[in-house]
């Protein structure tokens, strides 16, 4: 990757229309400035910071400002322009909501996350895999397969879900399936690509060593097709939380995210909404942190990983 | 082209399959409907009753295509019961958020490879705001931007936006970094500006990477459309037919809406891929 591009402009241009706009903002509405005025200020922190340090530690704490910026804008500018906290609450209050209603907010974790999505993702890839170590014994399947689930990978699988409601019920059972048929097909694809990434000479040095067809695939194809499959389980981790929750769209018992979200809506109870986003964007992040470190710690050897010290 | 026959004998297994499962997933309801009528039923006609019923658990893949028929050729395309108007309704939202969603993307791109603050402090952002499940902020969206007096088309396309411009912002940065040094040491030395620079080398080398991006974000943003139109119990798109199939028990008709959003996510990414091969064709970048 090569170094951002630096543009060559005098600094005192760049305040000059810093200035403008605050005159601007000045001229449009008063309440404005302030807002304006924390946006320059974290932008000015993180050029410093980033104009200073090659450190490492800048590539953490520059996004870091960055969210505090745009959060202070939020909770200033909701006070400031009186934004009804039937639109928007303020960040402020949401922390408030979120702490008062923890135990409806942890039920609705358990049946949606625990309950539908991980066992989802759980049997959905490992059922994947398996085929996938199936279809690439037969190059046959692999002609005909590849292109179906490539095709299919595509399509708007979410709307599976009234279906699997209607199969399933509407307790978890039904989430969880809707979980495995979204992240079926693209963990499919993967691993099959992943299983074919040992090139021509490494598989001929294992057949001189006289390896058999487990051994090849054990020592040497599955490690070979980590990155692959980690790849397919990061997509599958983003999709299993948006399979579960829009699943409830559809039906649920009296409890999780979907359900919440969508009465809570009805009812007009935003800061209740925006604590369930923050659990699932928490609970969303977490997930693929976590498979991002463990790709980290399996696939050591890869270039993508070696390259970032 | 070798691929054609194994693909042909998967699809072929595919249906053979949904026909079987067909049997025993409605065969309960076609035992009541004898066993009310006092019928024996033998093998043969239970067959037949589980692939023609009128709300079966899983339609018989004739089924939905008479229903598709139907629904489409035969009905008037201005008629409310007309699926080419329903996937109107869908393709407008998602064309309508892609369009945005590129634009957004590319320009989010273009500020992250030429400013620097802007790399450390966005990029990470961008790729977090991917990892929270963004459907579920769909209904609120809905409602926030009904609340201010915007409905109809707009609310949907700004979840499609959201949906699309990742892909195209992730793709932009590695396209616009595609020149290698040699390529812009080049540049340097005829003396170009920075503008130059962009339109006459960053922008073109970063086509490839435009195309390849532009096609996943038409597949996230027709998701997005469609999930956009569940929660507000629109009346009319494929999300609506979709629900309102659900709540009446109409499978045919869902799995009908189903078959219809697979076609236009098919088309609308077949599209993409032609003026991708009449663009790069006519740049001399064809491979």
């Amino acid at each position: 990757m090569t170094a951002a591009v630096q543009t060559k402009r005098p600094a005192w241009m760049g305040w000059a229309l810093v200035a403008l706009a605050f005159a601007m903002a000045a001229a449009l509405d008063l309440r404005l400035v302030p807002v304006l005025a924390i946006w320059v200020g974290g932008w000015v922190v993180n050029a410093l910071i980033a104009q200073r340090s090659a450190a490492r530690w800048g590539g953490y704490i520059i996004p870091v400002i960055f969210g505090v910026t745009l959060l202070l804008m939020w909770e200033v500018g909701e006070r400031l322009f009186e934004i009804s906290d039937v639109l928007l609450p303020a960040p402020s209050e949401i922390a408030a909501r979120f702490w008062l209603s923890r135990d409806i907010l942890w039920v609705d974790f358990v049946q949606t996350v625990i309950k539908g999505a991980l066992s989802g993702f759980v049997m959905g890839c490992g059922a994947a895999f398996l085929l996938a170590v199936v279809i690439d014994r037969f190059p046959f399947l692999q002609l005909g397969l590849l292109p179906v689930g490539n095709f299919v990978a595509a399509l708007p699988i979410v709307g599976m879900a009234p279906i699997l409601v209607m199969w399933f019920g509407f307790d978890w059972q039904s989430k969880a399936a809707v979980v495995v048929v979204m992240v079926f097909f693209p963990m499919l694809v993967n691993t099959v690509q992943g299983l074919q990434s040992s090139d021509a000479m490494q598989r001929d040095l294992m057949r001189t060593y006289a390896a058999g067809y487990w051994q090849t695939l054990l020592k040497l194809r599955l490690p070979a097709a980590m990155p692959f499959i980690f790849n397919g389980l990061k997509i599958a981790s983003t999709l299993a939380l948006i399979g579960a929750i829009v699943a409830e769209f559809f039906g649920s018992p009296i409890k999780g995210m979907g359900f919440r979200i969508s009465t809570s809506v009805g009812q007009l109870a935003l800061d209740l909404v925006w604590a369930e986003i923050v659990v699932a964007a928490t609970v969303g992040s977490a997930f693929y942190g976590g498979i991002a470190l463990l790709e980290r710690v399996v696939t050591f050897w890869h270039p993508s990983q070696r390259g970032r010290t | 082209m070798r691929s054609i026959i194994p693909v042909l004998t998967v699809v072929a297994a595919i249906m053979a399959l949904w026909y079987a499962a067909a049997v025993p997933m409605n065969a309960p309801w076609a035992y009541d409907v004898a066993k009310r009528a006092d019928i024996e039923l033998t093998f043969t006609d239970l067959v037949a009753a589980t692939w023609s019923q009128d709300k079966p658990k899983l339609p018989a893949p004739h089924q939905v295509g008479v229903e598709l028929w139907e629904t489409t050729v035969q009905k008037n395309i201005t008629s409310k019961r007309s699926l080419v108007y329903h996937a109107w309704i869908t393709l407008s939202a998602t064309l309508l958020g892609f369009g945005m969603g590129t634009v957004l993307g590319i320009m989010l791109a273009v500020g992250i490879v030429y400013n620097r603050v802007m790399d450390m402090s966005v990029m990470p952002w961008v790729i977090a705001s991917q990892t929270i499940p963004i459907l579920a902020l769909a209904p609120m969206i809905i409602v926030v931007l009904n609340a201010v007096g915007i409905s109809g088309l707009l609310p949907k396309a700004v979840i499609s936006m959201y949906l699309s411009f990742f892909p195209v912002v992730v793709g932009m940065v590695k396209g616009l970094r595609s020149p290698e040094v040699m390529q812009l040491d080049q540049m340097h030395t005829w003396n170009a500006s920075a503008s130059q620079t962009f339109w006459k080398l960053r922008l073109p080398a970063s086509m490839p990477y435009l195309f390849t991006s532009l096609k996943v974000a038409m597949a996230a943003s027709l998701v997005g459309a469609i999930v956009g139109e569940l929660p507000t119990g629109a009346i009319s798109g494929l999300g609506a037919r979709l629900l309102a199939g659900s709540y009446y028990g109409q499978t045919i008709q869902i799995w009908s809406a189903l078959v219809m959003a697979a076609a236009l996510a098919a088309v609308m990414v077949a599209l993409i891929g032609l003026i991708q091969r009449i663009v790069l064709k006519r740049m001399g970048m064809a491979t």
